[in-house]
This record gives C-alpha cells, sequence and structure tokens, in this order.
C-alpha cells in the first residue's frame, strides 16, 4: 500500500510540474529549449536553497525524473567535491551529469545512424 | 530546413488543442513517466543494495534517456508529444528527445556538422546552463566550507 501511495505522489507531483511547463508553453509559447533550462535552474535553485530534499522525500520520481531532477544532482556533486577541494568543487557537478550526457550522447549518435528521420518534409 | 523553421514547424504541431486539453494530456503524461522512472528506481534500488543513491539515481536517468531515444527514433516519442506538450518536454525523456529528434533530422546534411553539431540545437543550452551553475554553487559552497 505504501509503494502505491508513493506512485500516486509520483503521478501527482510529476503531473503537475509537467502542467505548470504546459501553461507556460500556451501562456507565453516558449519554445521546448528554453523550458528545459528553466526547469533545470528550478531544480538548481530547489537544490541550492534546501526545499529540493523535502519535495524528494513526499514525490520521489515525480521531481526527479523530470530536468529538475538533473539540476538538483548538478549542485548535489558540486557540494560534495567542496569538501574535497577547490578542483573537485568545480568538476564534481558535471561529474554527476555525466551519465546522463553520455547516455543521451551516445544514444542520439547511433540511434540517428540506424533509424530514419520521421518528421514531415516541410 | 533551417533551425528556425524546424521550431516553428514543432510549435504547429505542438498547438493543435485547446488550453485545458492540453494541460490535462500535460499531467498525465508527465505524471506517467514519472511512475515509470519510480518504477526503475524500485527496481534497481532492490537489485542493486549495494550501489550508493546517487548511483542508482545516475542509473535510472539513464535508463529513461535510453527510452525516450528509443521510442523518439521509432518515431513513437513526438506522436505522444503532439498532445502531451509539457508532459513530453520536461521529464528527463524529453531532454533525450531533444538530443536525438534534430540528430535524425539533420542527419543528411552530413554526420559532423550535421547530426554531431544539430545534435546540440536544445542540448547545449541545457549543457552551458547545468555547467555554469555547477561551477557557480561548487565555488560558492568551497568558499562557505573555508570558514
Amino acid at each position: 500500500m505504501e509503494i502505491f501511495l508513493g506512485y500516486v505522489k509520483a503521478f501527482a507531483i510529476g503531473g503537475l510540474v509537467c502542467m505548470i511547463a504546459q501553461i507556460l508553453i500556451n501562456k507565453t509559447k516558449m519554445t521546448s529549449a528554453r523550458i528545459l533550462v528553466m526547469f533545470l535552474l528550478l531544480g538548481v535553485v530547489l537544490e541550492f536553497v534546501g526545499a529540493f530534499k523535502f519535495i524528494e522525500e513526499f514525490a520521489g520520481a515525480g521531481i526527479t525524473i523530470p530536468i529538475t531532477g538533473f539540476g538538483s544532482t548538478i549542485v548535489k556533486g558540486a557540494r560534495d567535491g567542496a569538501k574535497i577541494g577547490l578542483f573537485e568543487s568545480v568538476t564534481y557537478g558535471f561529474r554527476n551529469m555525466a551519465g546522463g550526457l553520455t547516455a543521451a550522447i551516445f544514444f542520439g549518435f547511433f540511434f540517428a545512424l540506424i533509424f530514419k528521420s520521421h518528421s514531415k518534409k516541410v | 530546413m533551417e533551425d528556425k523553421q524546424y521550431i516553428d514547424y514543432v510549435h504547429t504541431h505542438a498547438q493543435k488543442s485547446s488550453h485545458i486539453t492540453t494541460l490535462i494530456w500535460a499531467f498525465a503524461v508527465g505524471g506517467l513517466i514519472c511512475c515509470v522512472g519510480q518504477a526503475f528506481s524500485d527496481i534497481f534500488s532492490a537489485v542493486l543494495p549495494n550501489w550508493e543513491e546517487s548511483k542508482i539515481a545516475a542509473l535510472v536517468s539513464m535508463t529513461m534517456i535510453f527510452l525516450g531515444s528509443f521510442l523518439t527514433a521509432i518515431g513513437v516519442y513526438d506522436k505522444i508529444g503532439v498532445h502531451a506538450g509539457g508532459g513530453s518536454i520536461v521529464p528527463i525523456t524529453g531532454f533525450a528527445n531533444s538530443v536525438v529528434s534534430p540528430a535524425m533530422e539533420f542527419n543528411k546534411e552530413g554526420i559532423v556538422l550535421g547530426m554531431m553539431a544539430k545534435m546540440f540545437v536544445v542540448a547545449g543550452p541545457i549543457i552551458v546552463a547545468g555547467t555554469v551553475s555547477s561551477v557557480l554553487t561548487g565555488l560558492i559552497y568551497w568558499i562557505v566550507g573555508l570558514f
């Protein structure tokens, strides 16, 4: 039952984050790049001020799967690195991005080689 | 196709439905994608109990990025995106889509200047914003740690 509740919370908060993005898209005609950058920075700010972990405890994947989670993990890395030294403080944030970026670039490269574009010719 | 045309093209296709309908779609699809992520998180935590939390989180991201890339490659993700809008853009699968979609689109303009370069049309700003925030926050944490 508790596991089920976790999914309900993830659904509700994740859905809410996406709905806020959709409101912005409808009202301001923002492009997806601007939306993604904005929510990434939102994740950075929430993690930096310490609010992110409370939302994460409540919503789990509802806040970590949206790009806000990517922003949060960057700040977590920077915080961990800063405990070690100056070099680590400026590089460990990027280290935490490495997994996601590697996956996106690697799969992007191979899928683009293998598959033909589906978008209609304009 | 120029960048601007491409963005306009995406835009016209994302604006078909009425305001409230788009919100419901965004909520439902976004929530559903997060539940899939929650499921992977639960499974990986159970299967890999020795892994630290941050590594599990990265593995979940990578799995979701794989799924987002694959669904983009077979043409399913963009079909979902027509209705879901923000629900398909904001989750990490949308980040994968923003890399794979232009990579496939511009592949015909050459591997290096087409695919490899245009792959970062949307992802580039995210990497720049992420890197700059990582350095700035890292420096702040380091300076605060001195005292």
